[in-house]
């Protein structure tokens, strides 16, 4: 599959039409009820490729689709591969692909065009990546449609229809409406923050992600709830961010701890899903 | 035969059968009864079970009818299978919208429309019957295309594949274009 693969668990808690944050006790005494159903959940797997980052891009710039500034947007755009690449994750080859085709219109523009051109009066660079835009987001307008359709074995039910069938196309999870740029966001201003002085490593005094886990688990002890920015504290270097960003994205895959978020660009909390404390024990970090 | 007693005949055929009836069927199965009847005691039904709050509609899919729970009464009906029902990946979605508007189409069509590498999608969706493949396309290595299946319209509710949201929709549910009176860019309409 040609996408960057994160395992990230976020489950929103609203207060229905609200928005407000709800007491987390409040929501362990309703953990077996039904209303954890209406809770908000969200699983986040995958983003689905480099237009799929483009269109959020350009929507988060709110700039304008038949007039992107391609400067910007390529800036943007190899940050946050950049940033990616600082994590780790694998980047696929798609977004490697555009990354290119963006270098590739964005120096077109800045060539003069020769008088042959003016006067065969050529397609402006972007037209294609425009065109490929748009139809990639009418097909996934399409694809909410359809999912918002009644759907047999979900809303509409017919005698012996078989669901099981369908059961295992799903991520085990329900579908992400929480992006996962939202958290890439949110470490990218604590990156900013930092200086970007570079320091030469004598020894190694760096901490590993085992170690940053059981402490960022510590912390999280008796089912507490820390801010996402508390973790990063000031002074603390680069290297140690990155470990800890790592740190709280193997902790969600492992199902740990339960990133969650009032509201869209609201404030980011941590909080651990075991009640009991055995967790430490069984931690596999790969 | 009263129409009467021809309207429960069919209430009764489709109340046994397990997937969608359809006209053609009906009317083979029920041969001592004009088509016309038939229809009519079908949209006679449609009407009954739609008006009244019973727990069951008749709905139209994939070019037949079918006796389907009322969609508003879904959460019990999942307390008593303990089914969290059907659920989607992101790609999934993409990939059906896409072959559905656009089928026939390849795989090579479909990956450049995404993005992204599709093969995996494909294959499960394949897996799944909710694609099927419609044959080779006479190109360069023959690839194969792909269309939706009667599952798929089974499975989304939908009586056929002219009765898929248009596109035209989809733009109007999208926020109004404020630069709309700019020269627009040569798209490829898009026939669904």
């Amino acid at each position: 599959m040609g996408t960057i693969k994160l395992n990230v668990s976020m489950t929103k808690r609203l207060n229905d039409s609200t928005g407000v944050l709800l007491p987390l006790e409040s929501m362990q005494s309703n953990l077996f009820s039904d209303a954890l159903d209406d809770a908000y959940r969200v699983h986040i797997e995958e983003f689905e490729g480099p237009l799929d980052l483009l269109l959020h891009l350009i929507k988060k710039n709110e700039v304008d689709i038949y007039n992107i500034p391609i400067a910007a947007i390529t800036r943007q755009y190899l940050e946050y591969m950049e940033l990616l690449k600082e994590l780790n994750l694998d980047v696929a080859g798609e977004f490697l692909v555009m990354a290119a085709t963006l270098l590739q219109i964005k120096s077109r523009m800045l060539l003069p065009l020769t008088p042959d051109e003016e006067e065969a009066e050529v397609e402006d660079p972007r037209a294609e990546l425009v065109r490929r835009l748009l139809e990639y987001q009418r097909y996934r307008d399409a694809s909410y449609l359809l999912s918002s359709r009644n759907l047999l074995g979900r809303e509409v039910f017919a005698r012996k229809f078989d669901s099981p069938e369908f059961a295992d196309l799903a991520r085990k999870e329900e579908p992400a409406d929480v992006e996962l740029f939202e958290l890439i966001e949110a470490f990218r201003r604590v990156l900013a923050r930092v200086s970007v002085e570079t320091f030469h490593n004598v020894g190694a005094d760096g901490i590993s992600i085992a170690d940053r886990i059981a402490e960022v688990l510590s912390l999280l002890h008796g089912g507490k709830t820390i801010s996402f920015e508390a973790l990063f504290a000031d002074g603390l270097t680069r290297d140690l961010l990155v470990v800890t960003f790592l740190s709280i994205l193997e902790l969600c895959k492992l199902k740990l701890i339960r990133i969650t978020q009032a509201e869209s660009l609201g404030a980011i909390w941590l909080t651990s899903t075991s009640e009991a404390d055995d967790t430490e024990e069984e931690l596999v970090v790969e | 035969m009263s129409s009467k007693s021809l309207k429960s005949v069919v209430e009764s055929l489709l109340f046994v059968h397990d997937q969608p009836l359809s006209l053609d069927r009906l009317a083979l199965i029920l041969e001592e009864h004009e088509r016309s009847d038939i229809r009519q005691a079908l949209d006679e039904l449609v009407q009954e079970y739609g008006a009244s709050e019973r727990g069951i509609v008749l709905a139209q899919v994939a070019g037949g009818y079918q006796l389907r729970s009322r969609p508003e009464n879904a959460d019990y009906i999942r307390r008593l299978t303990r089914s969290k029902g059907v659920k989607f990946s992101q790609s999934a979605l993409e990939t059906l919208a896409i072959i559905a508007y656009r089928q026939p189409v390849t795989r090579a069509e479909v990956e450049y429309l995404r993005g992204v590498d599709s093969g995996g999608v494909l294959k499960s969706l394949l897996e799944k019957k909710l694609l099927r493949i419609l044959g080779k396309k006479d190109v360069p290595g023959k690839p194969l295309i792909y269309g939706t299946s009667r599952e798929f319209l089974e499975l989304f509710s939908l009586k056929d594949l002219a009765s898929l949201p248009t596109l035209k929709e989809i733009q109007e549910l999208a926020p109004p274009d404020p630069f709309a009176d700019q020269p627009e860019l040569p798209l490829e309409p898009v026939e669904p």
